[in-house]
């Protein structure tokens, strides 16, 4: 599989062609170029998967006596990246199932992504810049989900943040952009911080960073090294992911361009918490403290980013709080010991939020910038693909069958209760099936504000969006539709049992925990879809808001964080920066500096005095210090 | 080969004196020529270079004051190597930075450019006390004209106070020389200032930490260690572009070199006794130097101050006392020359142009000059120690030798990554994004090609670093084993009996 670096070389050279030259190519050729790269980028993990399935099914053929079968996982070496006294970082990538289902996710989506913002860019005069940075951004990414060591990860968990910090503040002479940008780079940097301890914890204790040694040998660790590497890198995870309580970057992030939104709730970046989790899933499944942790965090964010996002009047706004609740979902879903359930989740959510995300664009660009609900309204009759993608993914957000969404989630909320079973612990299922309530109703609403009722706003005359930005919307509803049969039972569960040998604590649960009344559940959720939806259109139809009263309000200022976060952190650390430049600074340390040299200053004055230029003057004083010394050393 | 790298500089200096009055022209080229056939003196030491040895190599001797044991003696190990190095590369770029920037006296400025790299060079390469002494003060000759002649308005306040404050503590060093000296010549029989010869005597440890103390004091100026560093921010500020660059890139790295030149050598068990001491200021540093730079509303004193943070990182890996801290520190000096040395240029490219370094007077500066724009974010980030940078490479092994001496230092420095970003995306926001903000926006223009020169070489360095550092951790290793294995050998042993056997004797 020596080809498997190109996976990472087309975005690395769509990058490099339009840093570099970009300005001196047509805006056509620059959309080209970054498109080509992430499809051939994405036509090269699909062949790596070829090979790999490939491979694997020669090794089980090969392997067929062997006592237990391991999951197949290729190291291609690339080079010695650092190495000082013990620590020796070899830049590999790793193929196997969990790496090669995110490259394509990644690249798939990514490669959607590009395509819709030929159109959706059309008029920008910096397309080159643009495109350069979601190039970058893919790589950053694949980086990330096929990194062999987990140093070579951290790189590509820290691009990330830089290409999410380039983009979000694209449109950098607006403050607003640039701050947003700004923040969740600073904010990632808070989870980035903490992960690099993990990884100094890990190979401390280890003496490797290689992913795959890690995984193996997580027995060696003590409990409490174990716990301690699981949290910090889960506080790592929760900056990425967006969850509690570094969750506040994320729905600033859409300041930047509708499809960079898409691309870093659908593909990039916020799924790499989750990935993180299911990497070293063997860190993280043998500490059980650890577990409840990633539980209770992720209920408990699925379930205030649900309530925050029933009263955001900002359309982006209302998905980029149903992403970090979904994510929410991922981590229970870690939590319950079922890694391949939440990488499922991770897949069609990839799907599903994509098409949110570019239908909203659409609506963006049909309605001239408005993106404010208030101020939209029956859009489903003028702009009817883009409504029906909306309408589509928002379907799959709140998990009516049969779409993609139903699936994954219903199955995440199926262990959540398993995980209730087994521990008595049933507060992420239950904090789960209230979450899947919520969502249904806030998506409902926003539907039902957008796109029915009367326009609020009579002279806009919205006109459908071009074919380059429907095509890759068509594609991504027929995902979000389709995409529920990679883990449904009755298609046989392909992408469950694809990662199964690698994530095996999917075997390890049916062993193990009890067995949850799986129909009972499913019907429990689908009743609370539905439920969900029908009270979102009973109290929204008509474009009706009401504003829920106190309750509102702090729905809509996200329950205080954000500004509970201003006035407890960044301002008084702002103002102790200038407390300790000013009067710490300046008023102690350089006077004190300044004041020993005027001293000098007053001593050379005085000892002037000294110099009369008197002989015997200065023969006195040599006697006097004469007698002194001798003195000294007879009486010592 | 050694003595001829050290001179070239001087020599050329020299050369350009004798050209004829009025041609700037020739002075400014040939000041550049010069640097250059430096930097390839300095290519074919680092070619020659064994790296499999951590000695001496390439030594070059000669008696200079006989009756007193001093000798010319310079030889180079994969510690100097580095800045030997950095040094060659930043010169030139320094040079061509003031192409436009000087206009006045253009001569005396090349020529006292040319003398302080026959300085630093000569700093980093002797292994005679006195031959190092010798250099060390005739560093700050040339650098304090450069402040005092080409500076900014408050100039003379800015020279004297470096020169004084840094001769200051360097007058402590050159008794504690002495003294050393004189203690070869009673336990080791022999007048002599060699470095070498003088490592192997064994100094009872008090006497090892009076002397180390004075040491210390002069190198924790140059560093600066807190709280030692108020002269920099004001000689930052008020030096030329080409001054701060090399106060930045080169001088400050003189101070954390000696730590790691002398201190394991000369003063093994005052290094390691002084260790947690040495951290405890550089996180100190890290976090002060970080939150201070968020307040400044001056981009130079900002930089300043990020320097002062930053080598706390460096004094951070000296005290881990490791393979990885004492390879990171070594690193990141040079990290640290190539993007501090970056970061002051570009605040010389919008200084030449509007002559302006309050934060304030600057915004939006992106949408107009988008070249300067992209070299910025990368030289930022850089700064910032973003993996795939060389800022990352250093910072990380820092980092991760500070953890294994003690979890708590790595825990506290590593809240200097995130200040880090704070700070200067905070600075590169007020200046570069939102609407534009300029008293003359007109003068906001794109990086000449000459400009994009000075940057390529960094910006390469950079990304090289970051991705590859093979080449130069492979050279540092052997030099940097040496050096830990004095640390460890002398921590192993019971000290004190020990030393008290061989004085003894």
């Amino acid at each position: 599989m020596s080809f498997v670096p190109l996976i990472l070389v087309w975005p690395l050279l769509g990058w490099l062609v339009n840093g570099l030259a970009g300005r001196r190519l047509s805006r056509t050729v620059s959309g080209l170029v970054a498109c080509a790269a992430v499809g051939a980028s994405f036509a090269t993990a699909a062949l790596a998967l070829a090979a790999y399935v490939q491979a694997s099914a020669a090794q089980a053929a090969s392997a067929a006596e062997g006592a237990s079968q391991t999951a197949l996982s290729v190291i291609v070496p690339l080079f010695t990246w650092l190495g000082a006294g013990d620590l020796w970082v070899q830049a590999s990538l790793q193929v196997d199932a969990l790496s090669l289902t995110m490259a394509l996710v990644v690249s798939g989506v990514g490669f959607l992504i590009h395509v819709y913002s030929i159109g959706y860019m059309a008029h920008d005069p910096n397309v080159s810049r643009y495109f350069a940075y979601l190039n970058l951004f893919i790589f950053a990414m694949l980086l990330l989900v096929m990194a062999g060591n987990l140093l070579v990860l951290f790189v590509g968990w820290e691009l990330v943040g830089v290409c999410s910090y380039l983009l979000i503040g694209f449109w950098f002479a607006r403050p607003a952009a640039a701050a947003a940008g700004r923040k969740a780079f600073v904010v990632n940097r808070i989870g980035d911080a903490a992960f690099l301890l993990g990884l100094f914890l890990l190979f401390t204790a280890l003496g490797t960073l290689d992913i795959s040694e890690i995984r193996h040998r997580v027995g060696e660790l003590p409990d409490g090294l174990r716990l301690a590497a699981a949290l910090l890198l889960f506080a790592g995870a929760t900056g990425k992911s967006a969850q509690l309580p570094l969750h506040v970057w994320l729905p600033d992030a859409m300041e930047g361009p509708t499809p960079v939104s898409a691309l870093i709730h659908a593909a990039t970046m916020v799924t790499a918490g989750v990935f993180l989790v299911a990497r070293l899933d063997t860190l993280f499944l043998s500490s059980p403290a650890a577990l409840v942790v990633i539980a209770t965090i992720g209920a408990l964010t699925a379930f205030y980013a649900a309530t925050v996002a029933l009263r955001q009047h900002d359309l982006k706004r209302v998905l980029a709080y149903s992403t970090i609740s979904q994510l929410g979902y991922m981590f229970v879903a870690m939590g319950a010991i079922a890694p391949a359930i939440g990488i499922f989740h991770l897949v069609t959510h990839a799907f599903f939020k994509a098409l949110l995300f570019l239908s909203a664009g659409s609506v963006m660009h049909a309605m001239h910038d408005v993106i404010d609900v208030r101020r939209l309204g029956g859009l489903a009759r003028t702009v009817r693909w883009t409504a029906a993608g909306f309408i589509i993914g928002g379907l799959a957000l709140a998990g009516i069958p049969p779409f993609a969404g139903f699936f994954s989630k219903d199955l995440i909320l199926e262990h959540a209760f398993a995980l209730g079973m087994a521990s008595g612990n049933y507060i992420p299922y239950a904090l789960g099936l209230l979450t899947a309530f919520v969502t249904a109703v806030y998506i409902t609403r926003a539907v039902a504000l957008t796109f029915f009722g009367v326009p609020a706003e009579a002279g806009a005359h919205p006109h459908e969006s071009p074919p380059v930005m429907l095509w890759p919307m068509a594609l991504l509803a027929v995902l979000s539709v389709a995409g529920g049969a990679l883990g449904a039972h009755a298609a046989g569960e392909p992408l469950l049992r694809f990662l199964a040998p690698l994530l095996g604590a999917v075997e390890v649960e049916g062993a193990a925990a009890p067995h949850p009344p799986a129909a009972i559940l499913m019907g429990i959720s689908v009743a609370v879809a539905f439920a969900g939806v029908l009270t979102g259109w009973i109290v929204h139809r008509n474009r009706r808001d009401p504003s829920l009263g106190a309750m509102g309000t702090l729905l809509e200022q996200r329950w205080y964080v954000d500004a509970l976060y201003d006035r407890s952190i960044v301002a008084p650390g702002h103002a102790t920066g200038r407390w300790m430049a000013g009067p710490v600074d300046l008023g102690v340390i350089d006077a004190a500096v300044n004041g020993v040299g005027r001293l000098f200053a007053a001593l050379g004055a005085a000892s002037r005095r000294l110099q009369t230029g008197y002989a015997r003057q200065y023969a006195l004083s040599v006697l006097i210090g004469a007698v002194l010394i001798v003195g000294y050393w007879i009486l010592r | 080969m050694l003595t001829t790298l050290i001179f070239l500089p001087l020599a050329g200096a020299l050369g350009i004196a004798l050209l004829p009055r009025g041609r700037e022209g020739a002075v400014r080229w040939a000041g550049l020529g010069v640097s250059l056939l430096v930097l390839l003196a300095a290519a074919r030491v680092f070619q020659a270079f064994d790296a499999s040895s951590g000695a001496m190599q390439m030594v070059e001797q000669a008696p200079w004051v006989p009756a007193f044991g001093i000798s010319y003696r310079v030889g180079v190990d994969g510690i100097s190597l580095l800045l030997v190095g950095l040094t060659a590369v930043i010169f030139p770029i320094a040079l061509l930075s003031s192409w436009a920037a000087i206009a006045d006296r253009v001569k005396a400025f090349t020529m006292a450019i040319l003398g302080l790299e026959t300085a630093v060079l000569g700093t980093f390469l002797s292994l005679d006390l006195i031959l190092f002494y010798v250099f060390w003060e005739a560093v700050l000759i040339p650098m304090a004209f450069l402040i005092a002649l080409w500076g900014g308005p408050n100039r003379r306040y800015a020279a004297i106070k470096f020169f004084l404050y840094t001769m200051a503590a360097s007058v402590l060093m050159l008794i504690a020389i002495i003294a050393t000296h004189v203690l070869g010549a009673v336990l080791l029989w022999e007048r002599t200032f060699d470095i070498e010869r003088l490592a192997t005597m064994v100094l009872p440890v008090r006497t090892q930490g009076w002397l180390f103390a004075a040491f210390a004091l002069a190198f924790a100026v140059k560093v600066p260690i807190w709280p030692l560093h108020t002269w920099l921010p004001d000689a930052h500020t008020e030096a030329p572009t080409a001054g701060s660059v090399i106060l930045a890139a080169i001088l400050l790295k003189m101070g954390t070199y000696g730590f790691v030149r002398f201190g394991p050598t000369l003063f093994p068990d005052a290094l390691v006794a002084s260790a947690p001491l040495l951290a405890a200021l550089a996180i100190v540093g890290i976090l002060y130097g970080a939150a201070v730079s968020w307040a400044q509303t001056d981009l130079k004193r900002l930089i300043a101050f990020s320097s002062v943070s930053h080598l706390g990182f460096v004094m951070l890996g000296i005290a881990a006392m490791n393979e990885q801290g004492f390879q990171g520190a070594l690193i990141q000096m040079v990290n640290h020359g190539v993007s501090t040395g970056a970061l002051f240029l570009i605040v010389g490219v919008l200084y030449e142009r509007t002559h302006s370094r309050e934060i304030a007077d600057y915004g939006g500066v992106a949408a107009r000059m988008p070249r300067f724009a992209a070299i910025f974010t990368i030289v930022l980030l850089s700064s910032a120690a973003l993996p795939g940078t060389n800022g990352f490479v250093g910072e990380f092994l820092i980092l991760l030798g500070a953890f294994r001496t003690s979890t708590w230092w790595a825990a506290l420095a590593v809240g200097g990554v995130i200040l880090s970003a704070v700070y200067l995306l905070w600075a590169y926001q007020q200046v570069m994004h939102g609407p534009l903000v300029a008293k003359h926006p007109e003068r906001l223009l794109e990086l000449t090609r000459r400009e994009v020169l000075v940057f390529v070489p960094l910006i390469a360095l950079i990304f090289a670093i970051g991705v590859y550092p093979k080449p130069l951790l492979d050279r540092s290793e052997a030099a940097v084993q040496a050096a830990l294995e004095r640390l460890n050998r002398t921590a192993a042993t019971t000290l004190p009996a020990r030393a008290v056997v061989r004085v003894q004797r």
